[in-house]
Formats: structure tokens, C-alpha cells, sequence
């Protein structure tokens, strides 16, 4: 099996430096697509290599790039933007990339830039992640003095500058748009789309924010071939994905494995299974956003359509598990009460919605439910849908909660008839 | 246009818009919040929701926010759809989860626009039982109160304040349920346009300060159509009054002038007319050594007629903050050859070369919403947010013409506000600041070059010439000099609406000249070139177009002695020349006559006072520095034996047999005679509908039909209701009775229409969202370009250089302080500063003055003692006087003059 992303990251250990990372073929991508390689040339092979975003949406990468005008009309400076700021619940995927494989990072941002022929890229990475700050900034300048980064790269004619810019540590600083306002020093607050960050972006200008999981991608596409990249799924979602899984299971962890590995192999042979005495209840499949599935949809295949036929999303395929000695409104109660937190505070459902939601749930957790209670977050679920608000925060945010709802109804009903949690 | 599908029905609307602006356009009840139509879309609040279908066979359709989505062809969209309106109905809830439910005790209750929305959206039961987050409140200074638990958080606030109005000490912290609006700490608001945010605001976290404090429900205003008095702009308000006390201003839009906003000064220089000087009964002296005694007007006027009948000279002195009535009556009493207009002889000078510039030339003045789409600018000598704020606000929105620009060839259309300005980023269009030190500008300016006022002009005249060859060139130009004037010059030709900005605010006419030269060039390209002047009074025009000599000329005759009785009106001549100067002159005029509505030092000198009218207590017409005659209406009848100056003088007329012209009974008689007087001025007749107007043959009432405990008010006095006070000079009626429905805009006495109490319910006045009022903006334009050939001013002054020990006395504007009336109110009192002596710290080091230390400034014969204010922005060699301080002493400026210091105390 292979596992391109990872296999030369050693946990625990400092990541490969420049030397080790090239003696094992890293930047070769970069030279072989700076030694000739038309910039077009590479958004097709990315499309073509079926690579689907990282971060949660799944857009195609390819796809993201061609809407960025091109050609000597176009406007400059582009930006290429890796998305480090990772906040999601329960994700930890891009931290085991930043901290382990810089420099795989940035060749995928040299490679992705110069598909859009972007002049300068920016490493948005999460305030909490300090490690990975040191290494990054390490890689970015060990890549600078190898002549990866900086003007005429290699001799091609193309330049560009990399920067790492840390952010403040807010979750709407990871969403695309809220990213671009937070660079900008502005309030991480969403923008409106039209116009795309494609078209006007970082300040004002043709911008791509990818993922860092999808731009650690490219160096081995471009390296070995869109085909080589569809071969390593064991379904139609291209490539390897990192897998987490964390809860009550034996070893909770990171995994990189084929794209479509059934949920049950991610719990059960990686993960362990379920601690001994702990029984599954449920879990959510990608990350904090997602609905909950249940143990008879184990066998669902880990892609983006799979995840979705079940009724989930795949997310940042981070799985996140719930055991039946934890109480599931309390779990709920957490991630809404997360979520109205990191609510930007910009549109009213979700700045005065989400708290409500946490704020019921934090009442049936103890004991002060009333009757309407979950008619009213049923109502929430329905009301806080993709664009009733500005951003898909308040959305995803109700995935789980609405879920819930159905899956667990009878431990809520529980909670209100008992007036108590019955797992306190 | 295009057609679009409201609830089935095919409607035009203009191409264009967003789907909200169309709705409002439409007149349809569609709620909003976070929208503002002079600050378009953002899509924070989501309650203009609406569903929209793909096409005639999709029912399921989808909720989108209208204020974010084109109006394109074709659009079906549902107000009406159940989901919508349950949506909408939910925002409302959610924006009550913590606003505290305070309506009775709120400033803001009966025309706030979140009850509104929340009544339209049929929200009424709360269901949410837990705690309501609470803020602290801040003590934002003397003219907006902050009460942060009513916050709906829809951003308008933070959006005005710094995006609209350039102010960068106050904006949004914190995030999720906790955003909260202030500064970072209390302190008084630096914007010069903070009260725009009380009407910014939907809810009650920014009320007016100044009501608060003599509150009353908003509903129980009277209120008439009024013009500001306090520059020459001439922005429409709405000040209201309710027992005998103004209560507030409040906007009137008007889509030619001030639309949307006013400036704090605007807002809240009301209270003068509530003063404690207030001037209320006829005084009169008896003896030259006497005080002056109330009287009643009968015996004043009797004992005035008297002295004007008995024979010799009588001149009148007219005021430009007076309206056109009063100082036409005044002119008709003495005649025109002995009326002589109330300003300093330097305004005389400028305010006929502003005029002659304007009449003769064929650059056009524009309106400040022209100067809002002009695309390259030059501002000559003014400081114009001292001078007249809201040119400045209009010329910060011309700033963002350029981004507008950018974002259009994006396909951004011109209301999706942020993605406008992440297209735009510091994109401005060209505007090049030429002032006598820092302004309020220098933020949005290409280009500031800071110079004394010669220098300044010679800056202009090398623009005009590098534009034109046929203006003349300018001798012994630096070649720093040169590049700058060509670079503005390059700017400004590129310009398809390019403005130039001066004015009489720097006291120099070679300035103003420069200024027309580069306006005449421009024309002389093919465009209308747009030229704002801005004079100091709300009726400076109005009285320069009259004539009238100076006052000089009105100071010499009385020094000859040939002067028996000198009638003032409204002027405090120590404002106007030396105190030495008028001393000599009110010792000379055996009698001296004065009609003002607020003692100064000139009513203290006079032998008889006569009680005159504010503008509250008034109608009359004004001629902005647009050359836009407006006519004001009076708000309430004031008690005491108080009148408009004009039946003072009408009377006084009468009874000294003088009143050649008949008796006037009304001011449209009035007007109608200074017509036939002077033809110039006739179209100010069609500045508003006759006295005689009415609809439905009904008077339009200055009540509101909400108006509450009309029997009551003096029930403790009288159970009878008494007849309500007949109002001859306008088609208004002080009453709740008479016409229903939309007067013409000149008389709109109050913004209100069904489910609309707020001031948001200007949508449905108006033809189209932001376009002009229905049947027309108020006002008529007076003056509009010449036609003849172009006689370019070539008095070019030499470069500044002061003579040996001599420094540069130039003026500085305050908004708050430099004018005469608004000082009076306590708020804007407390924001004035003291007189003080700028100077550039380079030449405070050298003369080894701190800060604050005293300073002697002498000029001519005149000394005057001040603290030094170190001020970075101003040139080395000038030494900066602020203007018409309280206290402080009048001063031609700019001016020669010596500096005499002390050593600093240790």
C-alpha cells in the first residue's frame, strides 16, 4: 500500500530537511514542471488526476485553478494561499503534514502557484500550531537559498515569494474567505460570493486557497501521473486520505490510506475498535460539521460520494466517535456550544441562532429542558440551511445537531422526561 | 429596465439594482436592516429574504437574501412565500433574543426601525427564556448616547462611521453573540458626522444626546421643513419642537444636497434657539448712559418709527445669515442706496468675486451629490470640513468614484459594497489638496501641498495654465511647483467630471482666482467643469446677489456723521471688524437699531433691540453656496413678543411712512416684491409652493395624526382647546388636521408612512431608492454657468515671503467654534477650542516655545495673547488663529505679523 504523503513522515522526529527531502525525490516535481511544463499543462493533469479539495468541500482542485484569468491581461500580483488553519473538532491531518513534511508542502505551493502563475504564496497556518510554525519557516527558507523560491526559479523565468503568516486563532480564519479578510487584517468575518477569490481575492487580486492535504498532493501527481494518483483509491474519489479517528477506540490516530477505505477498517483494524466495556453508538464521519452515522453504515466506503450517500460528508475525514457511556446531547451540547462560539458574529442566524441551540441544549443537559425545546432546535436545523446564512459555518454547525435529533431522539426525550442527564 | 416576477406580477425596475433596492422602489414592505441605500449591500443581517424560483415551473424555489441578488431580467422571486416569511419572521426573533424589550423607556420608541420590522414581520411572542447578554455603555461625548443591550448588531453603524465617513476611532469588537460597537475606550467621537449614526442605527443604541435631555415622545414633535443655518450648504433638515423648545434636527433629504446625512454642527447647533440669550422682548434705552428696559413692541416700535421718521440719514446693515425676506425688508425701509451688507470688507471683496466667478464663468456649481460622482479633484485653499462639512463627506464619497470604476470592469456591481472594496482596495480618485496646513482630507488625497495662501494660488494659477496656454503662466515658478501643478493638471484632464473646491474659508481672492482659472480651463476642453465656492453663511449668497455696499463704506459714512440712525440686522458687527473699529462707529450713529434673536455685543450697544425670529421660529428663503434658493419654515410660534425681522421692519415701514411697497401680510409678498426688485432673484419664487397651496384644499399639518394629548397640553389652564395659531406665510398649519399623503418636497413636514415610523420610511418618498424626492428635489437652482467668453484672472501673486521678522497669519477653521450661532448650544460649546496661536514646532524649537506656552501675536495695532499650539501640518513661517472663537478677537487674515515670546517657565 502506498503512502505517498506520509511515508517519509517519522513522528516524533524532526521532519526531513532540505537534503534528506530532495534524497528522496522531493522538487523533482518542481523542476520537471518548471523545465518546460506550460502552466495550463499542469491545472489539466490536476484535474485530470480526479485530486478533490482536503478541506471539507471536496471541490476539484483543477477546477479551482482554471477560474483564475490567465495570460499577460490578467492581474497581478496572484496569490496562492495553503489553508494551515486548522480548527475543525476532532481534525489534527494538517498538523501531521506542516510538522512532518514542510517541504513536501511547499513544492505542492510552488507547483499549485505556478499552475496559476500566482507571484506570491502565503502559509496561513494556525496560531496554536507553533511547531509546525518553526518547521515551515525552516523549510521556507531552506527552499529560498536552494533557489526553489525567490526570482527566476531555476532559471525559468519564474518567480516566487513565500511567506508564512500566522493567524490570530479564530475558525472562521479557516474559511476560505474569512481567511483572505484575516490576511488583509480585516475582521475574519466571510465574504460574499460572486465575486470568487479566483477572480477577486487577497486583496482584490486572482487568488487560490487550497488546503494543505491537497497541496501536499501535487509533488507526487505531478511527479508519477494522474493515473498512478487514481490507482492509489480504491474507488472513484482519487488518491490517498489521512483518516483520524478519535473517541473511546483503542488507538485513536492518523492513517493515510487509499481514498474509500470502508469506515469499518478505519475503526476497527486501524483505530482498534471500540475500548473494552465502551459500545458504539454513532459517530461523525469528517470532522465536527458532519452528521452522525450509525454503526450499520460502517461498511460505507470513506470518499466524498460514499460519506454523502450515507447522509454525512466526508469532510476532513476525521472521525470522530460516540460511545454509549457519552452522553449524545451532551456532545452536542459541545460542538454547537463551539460552534456559536467561533460564529464570526457577521450574520444573525448564526450569531444569534447557534447560541440559542447551545443554550437549550445546555438546559436539557441539566435537567431544565422544556417541551418545544427540541421542536425548536429541529426548527434551527431547518432554518440555519446553506444559504439562509452567509457562510456554510451555521450549516455545518446544525449537522450534527439535526442528526441528533433523529438518531438519539429517544435520549433526548429521556433528558426531558427524567429532568436530568441520565449518563450524570 | 428590466422586468422582474414579484409574487406573479410582472414589474419594471431599473437595471442594475439588487432585488431589495427594486422591491422598496416598487414601494413593496420588504424589512432590512443591514442595508443602507447610500451604503448598499453587505448581506450580514438576512432579513430582506425573499424566495426565489429558477423559472414559471420551479415551486420549490430558494430563499435568497434580496439585497444581495441582481435584479436581472426575468427574476421571479416570492415576498409573500410562506418560507420567506417564515425566515424572516425568524431573523426577527433572533435579533430579540437579546435586545432588551425596552421600548417605554427607549429615545428611540415610535420611530425606531426595528419595531417597525418586527410589527411588518409579524414576530410577536418571545420564546427565548434564557439570559440576554449585556454590554457596557460608553460616554461618547455631548451629542450621541450609547446604550449597547439594544444592539441588533447589523454593522450600519460601523459602516457609516468609518467607511461612509472616514472616522477611524470607533468600530466593531469582539465576535459571535458579543460584537460590540464603540471605541475603544469613552471619549468623544472625532467624527465631524457622528450624528448620523442616531439615524444610522435601526434601534436605540445611538440616540441624540441633545434630546435626551429635554425629551420628548418622538411622535408629539412638531416639525416643519427647515434649512440649516449653520454654513452655506444648505442641507434640509427637520428640527423639531414640542412646548416651545426645539428639540432636535433631524434629516430631510433631499437628493441634490445633503441626502442622506448632516454634520454634528448641522445637527446640533440647534440649541441656540432654546439659549439662555435669547433676546424675547423689545428693549429699548432711555438716556445714553441707561441700560436698555423691556418695552412693548408697540412702544419700540413707535419710539424706533419715531426716530426714522424724524429725519436724517438712515442706513441698515443686512446679514447673511438672515433670510432673503428680512434683509429685502430691510432694504426697502432704508432704500437700496443706504443698505449695506453685515461683512467684514474682505467677505465683501470675496463673497462679489465668488459671485462674479459663478454668474460670469462657465464652470457650474455643483450639487453635493454631483460632487459625490466627480472623478477628479482639486481643492483650492478651503479646509472645507471646518468650512462646510458636508462638502466634505460628498467629496470623500467622489474618493471612492475610482473604485467603483475599477470594480464595474470587474462585472461588481456598484451595491455589493464589499466586494467593491476589495476590488477598489486604495484605489481613490485623484484629489489634490492645496490648504494652509492639515485637514481632514489628507487621508483620502492623492497629493496635499501645504503652502501660505499666495503660494496656494500660484499652485492654481500653474494648473490653469499647464491645462490651458491662454491662462496665463506663472513667473518664477519653482520647478517643484511646476511638477506638481502638471501632475494635478494630467489628473484633472483625464477627468470626466472634474471639480475644483475653493472658497472664501483662507481669506484670499488670488486663491478663489486660481481656483475659477482651473475650472475655465477645463471648460475650456469641452466639459462642464464643476466649481464649488464655498462662502461662510447659510445666506451669503442671498445676500451678495442683493448688493448692498460694504461695510466699510457703511463705517465711513457714519464716522463722517452723517449718520442719524443705523438699523443692524442680525449681525454682531464685532464679528465683522475691529472692536476699536465698531466702537467708534455705534459712538458716531446718534441712534443705533438692532433686530436679533440673541444678545451679542452689538445689541448691548443699541439704543433700541427688536426680538427676531430663528429659523425655527421663521419662514424665509436662503441661497446656498450652490446658488440654490430653499425656503425654511417655521417650526413653532415662539412666545414672547418675539418676530421675524422682516414684520419688524415691515411695521417699522409703516408707521414711519416709508412703506413705498404697501403693507406685506405674507412673506410670499414679500418675496414676490424682491422678485420685481430684483429679477435675479425670481426664481427663488419657485423655490416652494405659494402660501396659497394646499391639497384636497387642506393645509399639509406640522403635527402627525400620532400627536398625542393635544387636548391635554394646557388642559391645566384652559379645558377649551384652543384654536390653533393661523400660520399666513405657508401652506402649513400648526395642527394634527389637514392633508393626507405626500406634499411636494418643499413641504414635507415629516418622513412616516404606514408600518414605516422611522426615517427609513424616505423610500417611500422618493421615486426611486436614492434618486430624487417624488415630484422633484426641493429648491431652485439660481445660478447657472455663462455663456460669454472666458476672461482669465491674471494677478498672479508673487511667491510668499514674509518681510524681515514678520510671520504669516493665517486662519484656521473650526467646525465646532468658528461659527457664530451653533456655538451657542452647550454641546458643540464644549467640543470648541480655545484661542490659541499654531505653530510649526520646527519654528517653536527655534523660538524655544512649548507647547501651551503663552505667546504675544501682534498685527497692525492689535495684540493679542495666546497659547502656542504645536501643529506639525502647519508651514514653517505661518502662525495659525483660529476664527471666530468665542472671546477671541476679530482679525483680517490672512495677515503680516510679529511673534513676541517669553522664556518657558521650568
Amino acid at each position: 500500500m502506498e503512502r505517498p504523503l506520509t511515508e517519509n513522515i517519522r513522528p516524533g522526529e524532526a521532519p526531513l530537511d532540505l537534503d534528506g527531502y530532495e534524497k528522496t525525490g522531493g522538487y523533482q516535481a518542481v523542476r520537471k514542471v518548471l523545465g518546460g511544463m506550460a502552466p495550463g499543462e499542469v491545472t489539466e493533469l490536476v484535474k485530470e488526476s480526479g485530486l478533490r479539495g482536503r478541506g471539507g468541500a471536496g471541490f476539484p482542485t483543477g477546477m479551482k485553478w482554471s477560474f483564475v484569468p490567465m495570460g499577460n491581461d490578467a492581474p497581478h500580483p496572484k496569490y496562492l494561499l495553503a489553508n494551515a488553519d486548522e480548527m475543525e473538532p476532532g481534525t489534527f491531518k494538517d498538523r501531521f503534514l506542516l510538522e512532518g513534511a514542510p517541504h513536501q508542502l511547499i513544492e505542492g505551493m510552488i507547483l499549485a502557484a505556478f499552475a496559476i502563475q500566482a507571484d506570491v504564496a502565503y502559509v496561513f497556518l494556525r496560531w496554536a500550531y507553533k511547531l509546525a510554525a518553526k518547521r515551515v519557516e525552516k523549510a521556507i527558507s531552506e527552499a529560498y537559498r536552494a533557489g526553489y523560491l525567490g526570482k527566476n526559479i531555476l532559471g525559468s523565468g519564474y518567480s516566487l515569494e513565500m511567506h508564512l503568516h500566522t493567524s490570530a486563532g479564530r475558525y472562521m480564519a479557516g474559511e476560505e474567505t474569512g481567511l483572505l479578510n484575516a490576511m488583509e487584517g480585516r475582521r475574519a468575518t466571510p465574504r460574499s460570493k460572486p465575486p470568487f477569490p479566483q477572480i477577486s481575492g487577497l486583496w482584490g487580486k486572482p487568488t487560490i486557497v487550497n488546503n494543505v492535504e491537497t497541496l501536499s498532493n501535487l509533488p507526487h501527481i505531478v511527479a508519477r501521473g494522474a493515473g498512478w494518483f487514481k490507482e492509489l483509491s480504491l474507488t472513484q474519489d482519487a488518491g490517498t486520505k489521512l483518516y483520524g479517528v478519535s473517541g473511546k477506540v483503542k488507538s485513536p490516530g492518523l492513517w493515510e490510506l487509499p481514498m474509500g477505505t470502508p469506515l469499518r477498517q478505519i475503526l476497527e483494524e486501524h483505530a482498534g475498535g471500540m475500548r473494552d466495556g465502551f459500545k458504539l453508538r454513532g459517530f461523525l464521519p469528517g470532522g465536527a460539521s458532519t452528521d452522525f452515522l450509525l454503526q450499520d453504515q460502517l461498511d460505507v466506503p470513506a470518499d466524498f460520494r460514499g460519506v454523502e450517500a450515507a447522509g454525512s460528508r466526508l469532510g476532513t475525514g476525521a472521525m470522530i466517535v460516540l460511545d454509549d457511556r457519552t452522553c449524545p446531547v451532551g456532545m452536542v451540547h459541545n460542538l454547537e456550544a463551539f460552534f456559536a462560539r467561533e460564529s464570526c458574529g457577521w450574520c444573525t442566524p448564526c450569531r444569534d441562532g447557534l447560541p440559542w441551540t447551545a443554550q437549550i441544549l445546555q438546559a436539557i443537559e441539566e435537567g431544565n429542558g422544556r417541551p418545544g425545546d427540541l421542536d425548536r432546535l429541529a426548527l434551527h436545523c431547518r432554518l440555519l440551511a446553506p444559504g439562509n446564512t452567509y457562510c456554510a459555518l451555521a450549516a455545518g454547525a446544525v449537522e450534527p445537531l439535526q442528526s441528533a435529533l433523529k438518531l438519539f431522539r429517544a435520549d433526548f426525550q429521556q433528558h426531558l422526561a427524567d429532568r436530568r442527564c441520565p449518563w450524570s | 429596465m428590466v422586468n422582474i416576477y414579484v409574487d406573479g406580477v410582472v414589474c419594471e425596475v431599473k437595471e442594475g439594482q439588487n432585488l431589495l433596492q427594486a422591491c422598496l422602489s416598487l414601494g413593496l414592505d420588504l424589512p432590512y436592516f443591514c442595508w443602507h441605500p447610500a451604503m448598499a449591500s453587505v448581506g450580514a443581517c438576512r432579513q430582506c429574504a425573499v424566495k426565489q424560483f429558477r423559472d414559471e415551473n420551479d415551486t420549490r424555489g430558494r430563499i435568497v437574501m434580496a439585497c444581495m441578488t441582481p435584479a436581472a431580467e426575468g427574476v421571479r422571486i416570492s415576498i409573500d412565500d410562506p418560507e420567506a416569511r417564515q425566515f424572516r419572521a425568524s431573523v426577527i426573533e433572533w435579533l430579540m433574543v437579546n435586545h432588551p424589550h425596552d421600548c417605554p423607556v427607549c429615545d428611540e420608541g415610535g420611530e425606531c426601525h426595528l419595531q417597525d420590522m418586527t410589527v411588518l414581520t409579524g414576530h410577536n411572542y418571545r420564546e427565548f427564556r434564557f439570559k440576554k447578554r449585556t454590554h457596557r455603555n460608553q460616554d461618547l461625548g455631548p451629542f450621541v448616547n450609547h446604550e449597547m443591550n439594544r444592539c441588533i448588531a447589523c454593522y450600519r453603524c460601523v459602516r457609516f462611521y468609518r467607511d461612509y465617513a472616514g472616522g477611524r476611532d470607533f468600530d466593531v469588537f469582539g465576535a459571535h453573540d458579543y460584537v460590540y460597537f464603540g471605541r475603544t475606550e469613552s471619549g468623544v467621537l472625532e467624527s465631524e458626522f457622528s450624528g448620523n449614526l442616531v439615524e444610522v442605527c435601526p434601534t436605540g443604541v445611538f440616540t441624540d444626546k441633545t434630546l435626551k435631555r429635554h425629551y420628548t415622545r418622538l411622535w408629539d414633535l412638531q416639525t416643519a421643513p427647515s434649512i440649516c443655518v449653520h454654513c452655506g450648504e444648505g442641507c434640509n433638515t427637520l428640527p423639531g419642537e414640542r412646548y416651545g423648545l426645539l428639540r432636535r434636527i433631524r434629516n430631510r433629504y433631499n437628493g441634490e444636497v445633503n441626502r442622506y446625512f448632516l454634520c454634528d454642527r448641522g445637527r446640533y447647533g440647534y440649541e441656540f434657539v432654546n439659549g439662555g440669550g435669547r433676546i424675547r422682548q423689545p428693549l429699548l434705552r432711555h438716556g445714553a448712559a441707561g441700560r436698555a428696559q423691556p418695552t412693548t413692541p408697540e412702544t419700540a416700535l413707535s419710539h424706533v418709527a419715531r426716530l426714522i421718521q424724524e429725519g436724517g440719514r438712515v442706513i441698515g446693515i443686512g446679514s447673511p445669515r438672515a433670510s432673503l425676506e428680512s434683509n429685502f425688508a430691510l432694504r426697502a425701509l432704508v432704500g437700496a442706496e443706504q443698505f449695506y451688507a453685515g461683512i467684514s470688507e474682505q467677505e465683501s471683496r470675496l463673497l462679489s468675486l465668488a459671485l462674479r466667478i459663478l454668474r460670469e464663468g462657465p464652470a457650474r456649481p455643483p450639487s453635493l451629490r454631483e460632487v459625490e460622482q466627480a472623478d477628479g479633484v482639486l481643492v483650492l485653499g478651503e479646509d472645507v470640513t471646518q468650512t462646510a462639512p458636508m462638502l466634505a463627506l460628498a467629496l470623500r464619497q467622489s474618493a471612492r468614484q475610482r473604485g467603483i470604476e475599477i470594480a464595474r470592469q470587474m462585472h461588481i456591481p456598484e451595491w455589493d459594497a464589499f466586494a467593491v472594496r476589495e476590488a477598489a482596495q486604495k484605489e481613490k480618485t485623484p484629489l489634490f489638496l492645496a490648504a494652509l496646513h492639515g485637514t481632514r482630507l489628507d487621508d483620502i488625497a492623492t497629493r496635499i501641498y501645504r503652502a501660505a495662501p499666495d503660494d496656494v494660488a500660484r499652485l492654481g494659477f500653474a494648473v490653469a495654465h499647464a491645462l490651458n496656454d491662454e491662462a496665463p503662466a506663472v513667473p518664477d515658478l519653482p520647478e517643484e511647483v511646476r511638477l506638481r501643478a502638471d501632475e494635478v493638471a494630467q489628473a484633472l484632464q483625464k477627468a470626466e467630471r472634474p471639480l475644483v473646491v475653493s472658497g472664501t474659508g483662507c481669506g484670499s481672492e488670488s486663491v478663489m482666482q486660481a481656483a475659477a482659472n482651473v475650472a475655465w480651463a477645463l471648460c475650456s476642453t469641452g466639459r462642464i467643469a464643476g466649481l464649488s465656492l464655498v462662502v461662510p453663511e447659510c445666506n451669503s449668497l442671498g445676500l451678495g446677489l442683493m448688493g448692498g455696499r460694504s461695510l466699510e463704506a457703511a463705517f465711513q459714512v457714519i464716522q463722517d456723521g452723517t449718520v442719524d440712525t443705523l438699523i443692524v440686522l442680525e449681525t454682531n458687527l464685532y464679528r465683522q471688524a475691529s472692536a476699536e473699529q465698531v466702537d467708534a462707529v455705534l459712538r458716531n450713529a446718534r441712534h443705533v437699531i438692532v433686530l436679533d434673536h440673541t444678545a451679542h455685543r452689538t445689541t448691548a450697544r443699541a439704543d433700541a433691540v427688536l426680538p427676531t425670529a430663528t429659523f425655527a421660529e421663521s419662514s424665509g428663503t436662503l441661497i446656498s453656496s450652490e446658488g440654490r434658493a430653499q425656503r425654511f419654515y417655521q417650526v413653532f410660534v415662539p412666545g414672547g413678543e418675539i418676530r421675524e425681522s422682516w414684520r419688524w421692519l415691515r411695521d417699522l415701514a409703516v408707521m414711519a411712512g416709508r412703506a413705498s411697497g404697501g403693507s406685506w401680510q405674507t412673506e410670499d409678498e414679500v418675496l414676490a416684491a424682491v422678485a420685481l426688485d430684483l429679477p435675479h432673484l425670481q426664481p427663488a419664487l419657485e423655490a416652494a409652493p405659494a402660501q396659497g397651496f394646499r391639497m384636497g384644499g387642506q393645509k399639509v399639518p406640522r403635527q402627525s395624526h400620532r400627536f398625542s394629548g393635544r387636548t391635554a397640553e394646557l388642559a391645566h389652564l384652559d379645558v377649551h382647546e384652543p384654536k390653533p395659531p393661523d400660520d399666513p406665510d405657508s401652506p402649513l398649519s400648526f395642527s394634527m388636521e389637514g392633508a393626507e399623503g405626500q406634499p411636494p418636497a418643499a413641504l414635507i413636514p415629516r418622513f412616516w408612512a404606514p408600518h414605516w415610523n422611522s426615517i427609513q420610511s424616505l423610500n417611500k418618498f422618493q421615486s426611486e431608492i436614492g434618486g430624487p424626492l417624488r415630484g422633484g428635489d426641493p429648491g431652485r437652482r439660481l445660478i447657472e454657468p455663462g455663456q460669454g467668453s472666458v476672461q482669465y484672472f491674471d494677478e498672479i501673486p508673487a511667491a510668499s515671503r514674509p518681510p524681515d521678522g514678520h510671520w504669516l497669519l493665517v486662519p484656521i477653521h473650526h467646525i465646532f467654534g468658528s461659527e457664530e450661532l451653533s456655538v451657542l448650544a452647550p454641546g458643540v460649546a464644549e467640543l470648541a477650542p480655545r484661542p490659541y496661536a499654531a505653530l510649526n514646532p520646527g519654528d517653536a524649537l527655534a523660538l524655544r516655545v512649548v507647547e501651551k506656552q503663552e505667546v504675544v501675536v501682534r498685527a497692525g495695532k492689535a495684540a493679542y495673547r495666546l497659547p502656542a499650539k504645536l501643529t506639525p501640518t502647519l508651514p514653517k513661517g505661518s502662525i495659525g488663529l483660529p476664527v471666530g472663537l468665542p472671546g477671541a478677537q476679530w482679525m483680517q487674515l490672512p495677515a503680516w505679523g510679529e511673534l513676541e515670546t517669553e522664556p518657558a517657565n521650568e
